[in-house]
């Protein structure tokens, strides 16, 4: 890291995010473009604040969903009563009070969790998390059971003559709350604590030599993380004017945890991408087929496997090439690649979605792929796509050699160059 | 006093019954190091496994099958997915095995829905087995605690006093040393996962027909056994076995009493007992009952 006096190329790419989340609705228009808008900035500050925790403080958590779910539930109590009169806080500010709750839940909770570190920290998140799931299934007066608490977000007088009635101007706050966690998060990586938290990880012993307390350094770090969680569930909360026990479920905590590493761990902007991605998966995709949590669990367990760094690392990865002039050397490898994989993945979903519909009952065999028909109960259909897929993955076999010798001459080139 | 009795020997029965789960999560994990989060699919897999063979031929060949397969599955996640993701580092295997339990569920979705399937005990072991005072006890909870004892003490003996057991013993604490004698010891760590899996399986051949086989059963008792592993001390065998029989008859006998305080009885507190109990346990012994490491 260069400390120079003024970042140019910071500005510019702040400056850039800025005017993208300005003109997103502009111009991807219509409802299910901006429900998705939306739920992408939800997310984004929602993994931008769990990587605060794995990717720089170390911790693998399984519990996360407990700040933003309680956040969103006190945010949607605050709401409620402001609809029956008792007193008057203007909408735009109500993240604030989501997170403040996040904040003390975290100092509540980061206390039991942050005294251990490592797997046995990722077992007590997960077990503080099936607690907070467990008690809030047990206090229906307040949680309001399965179901949730609904709410209105319309309350009392316009704020500057916004309602925030229209889907837009929900979005627009969204923006902004988003725009600002990540400006906020991003500063903290570069505090004394966000750097003791990178030295906690990655050397405790040491840190604990240089004289800091590792919990502590954790548990600050955890209260920072879960503040901006709560942040990320009060926005949900004004969006979906809904909060159920779903809000804190192990479904949630795990749901962040596959979008921050999809995106990437080791990098700040990571889980922007995964965010963007999952929320993809889970709106888009979950319209075309029922299978798109295996196709998404698939996903993750490849990225963890062959890409540990995420998509991130995978997109920073060709930058050193591309400058030197070398990319286009490897287009012809990676769209033989690409089109291997493509092949592939035609053949497995084809697998998928035959398994799939000869388990529902009641559901017509035949299906349509590609225009294609042709019946799940024969066997022709079923040899055809396991052939489609042994082929693709046998071309994305050599297809990745290909990719790899390439690279590693290229690697190697330029490191001679360098010396 | 017949209350008494019967309860304990149910909650003996269902402690038995996670620490069947534990201890495989426990060897597992003291030997690699890698907390297996998929170990709670493996006993469902078991279960699923044993309903569809026990259709075809019979609950016995099923109790024999399930498990065998479940191992042979869990030897080639070893093989062929935990041993490519080592060289990446704990916190790697640990979301690995994390992307495979969410797998195994929608597997599970896909092949036999979202519905329980009708997984039974069978005829001959259906029935009581003698009677309390008014109190039937039935036949099947007294097969679970043998078929438990009996896998407990076959793997004791295993442990100690065959040579692979010694190996995977020492292996435990010198992996270079047995290594540098000639021993194979990534066949040792596949040899050691596809156990635990099939030790989960069984389980789940016999939990599976005594509670409900669906899809939901993973995550339902798979957070249990991570709060054992915590509670006992990670790594420990013993104390996994007391966590196990103290979470076990804690949770049978909250569930029973109906004592209720402010408006809240027991048995609605029941779940959040074990963990209750873990966080307890962190606040004043934070190394677990049992544990040794300070981590």
């Amino acid at each position: 890291m260069k400390y120079a006096p003024l970042n140019l190329g910071r500005w510019i790419l702040w400056s850039a995010t800025a005017l993208l989340f300005l003109a997103a609705p502009q111009v991807f228009k219509g409802g299910f473009a901006l429900t998705m808008l939306t739920q992408m900035g939800t997310l984004i500050l929602f993994a931008l604040s769990y990587n605060m925790l794995l990717g720089q403080g170390g911790m693998l958590s399984f519990g996360h969903a407990v700040y933003s779910g309680l956040g969103a539930y006190v945010t949607v109590h605050v709401l409620n009563l402001m609809g029956k009169g008792a007193f008057y806080v203007p909408v735009p500010l109500l993240p604030l009070v989501g997170g403040l709750a996040g904040l003390f839940f975290g100092v509540l909770f980061g206390y039991v969790t942050t005294k251990r570190a490592g797997t046995t920290f990722a077992l007590i998140s997960l077990g503080v998390g099936e607690m907070v799931f467990a008690c809030v299934l047990m206090f229906p007066g307040f949680f309001g059971g399965e179901a949730g608490i609904s709410t209105n977000r319309v309350v009392g007088k316009p704020f500057l003559g916004v309602s925030f009635g229209p889907a837009i101007q929900v979005y627009y706050l969204v923006a902004v709350w988003c725009f600002l966690g990540m400006a906020a998060m991003f500063a903290l990586t570069q505090t004394p604590l966000g750097r003791m938290a990178n030295a906690v990880r990655d050397n405790p012993e040491r840190a604990e030599f240089v004289g800091y307390n590792t919990q502590h350094v954790r548990f600050l770090q955890l209260v920072l993380s879960s503040f901006f969680a709560g942040v990320s569930g009060a926005l949900s909360c004004l969006n979906f004017e809904i909060v159920s026990a779903e809000n804190v479920s192990a479904i949630r905590s795990g749901g962040v945890l596959l979008a921050t590493f999809i995106g990437g761990v080791p990098f700040f902007f990571g889980p922007i991408l995964g965010a963007i991605v999952f929320v993809f998966f889970i709106v888009a995709l979950s319209g075309f087929t029922k299978a798109w949590l295996l196709y998404l669990g698939l996903f993750f367990v490849l990225m963890v496997v062959y890409a540990p760094g995420g998509m991130a690392s995978l997109i920073l990865m060709q930058f050193p090439v591309m400058r030197a002039g070398r990319w286009r050397e490897l287009l012809v490898p990676y769209a033989l690649a690409a089109l291997a994989a493509l092949v592939a993945l035609a053949g497995l979903i084809g697998l998928v979605e035959m398994v799939y519909r000869l388990s529902e009952q009641g559901a017509s065999t035949v299906l349509t792929l590609l225009g294609i028909s042709f019946d799940a109960r024969s066997a022709p259909p079923w040899l055809a796509f396991a052939a489609v897929l042994g082929a693709g993955l046998a071309a994305l076999r050599s297809a990745a050699r290909r990719v790899g010798e390439r690279w590693g001459a290229i690697q190697l080139e330029l490191q001679a160059k360098a010396q | 006093m017949e209350f008494f009795l019967v309860q304990s020997l149910n909650g003996i029965s269902y402690g038995l019954l996670l620490f069947m789960l534990s201890s495989g999560l426990t060897l597992v994990f003291s030997l690699m190091g890698v907390l297996n989060f998929a170990h709670a699919s493996f006993y469902m897999l078991g279960a699923y496994l044993a309903f569809q063979v026990s259709t075809r031929v019979g609950f016995w060949p099923a109790l024999v099958l399930a498990p065998v397969l479940v191992g042979a599955i869990g030897m080639l996640v070893e093989r062929w997915g935990l041993r490519q993701v080592h060289r990446h580092g704990h916190v790697a295997e640990l979301l690995f095995t994390f992307g495979l339990a969410y797998l195994i569920e929608e597997a599970v979705h896909l092949i036999w829905g979202r519905s329980a399937v009708d997984y039974r005990v069978p005829a001959e072991l259906d029935g009581p087995l003698f009677q309390i005072i008014g109190s039937q006890y039935p036949i099947y909870r007294g097969f679970m605690m043998l078929v438990s004892v009996a896998m407990l003490v076959s793997i004791w003996l295993a442990l100690t006093r065959t040579r692979i057991g010694l190996v995977i013993q020492a292996a435990l604490s010198h992996p270079q040393t047995v290594e540098a004698l000639g021993h194979n010891v990534p066949r040792v760590f596949m040899l050691v996962f596809g156990g635990g899996a099939a030790l989960a399986g069984l389980a789940g051949v016999i939990g599976g027909n005594a509670f409900v086989t669906e899809p939901g059963m993973a995550a339902a008792v798979g957070p249990i056994i991570f709060v054992i592993v915590v509670v006992g001390g990670m790594g420990s065998l013993a104390g996994a076995f007391i966590a196990s029989l103290l979470i076990g008859c804690m949770q049978t006998f909250a569930v029973s009493l109906d004592w209720s305080l402010a408006g809240i009885s027991i048995a609605q507190v029941a779940p959040v007992l074990p963990y209750l109990l873990m966080v307890l346990l962190l606040i004043f012994r934070p190394k677990g009952l049992m544990g040794t490491r300070e981590g």
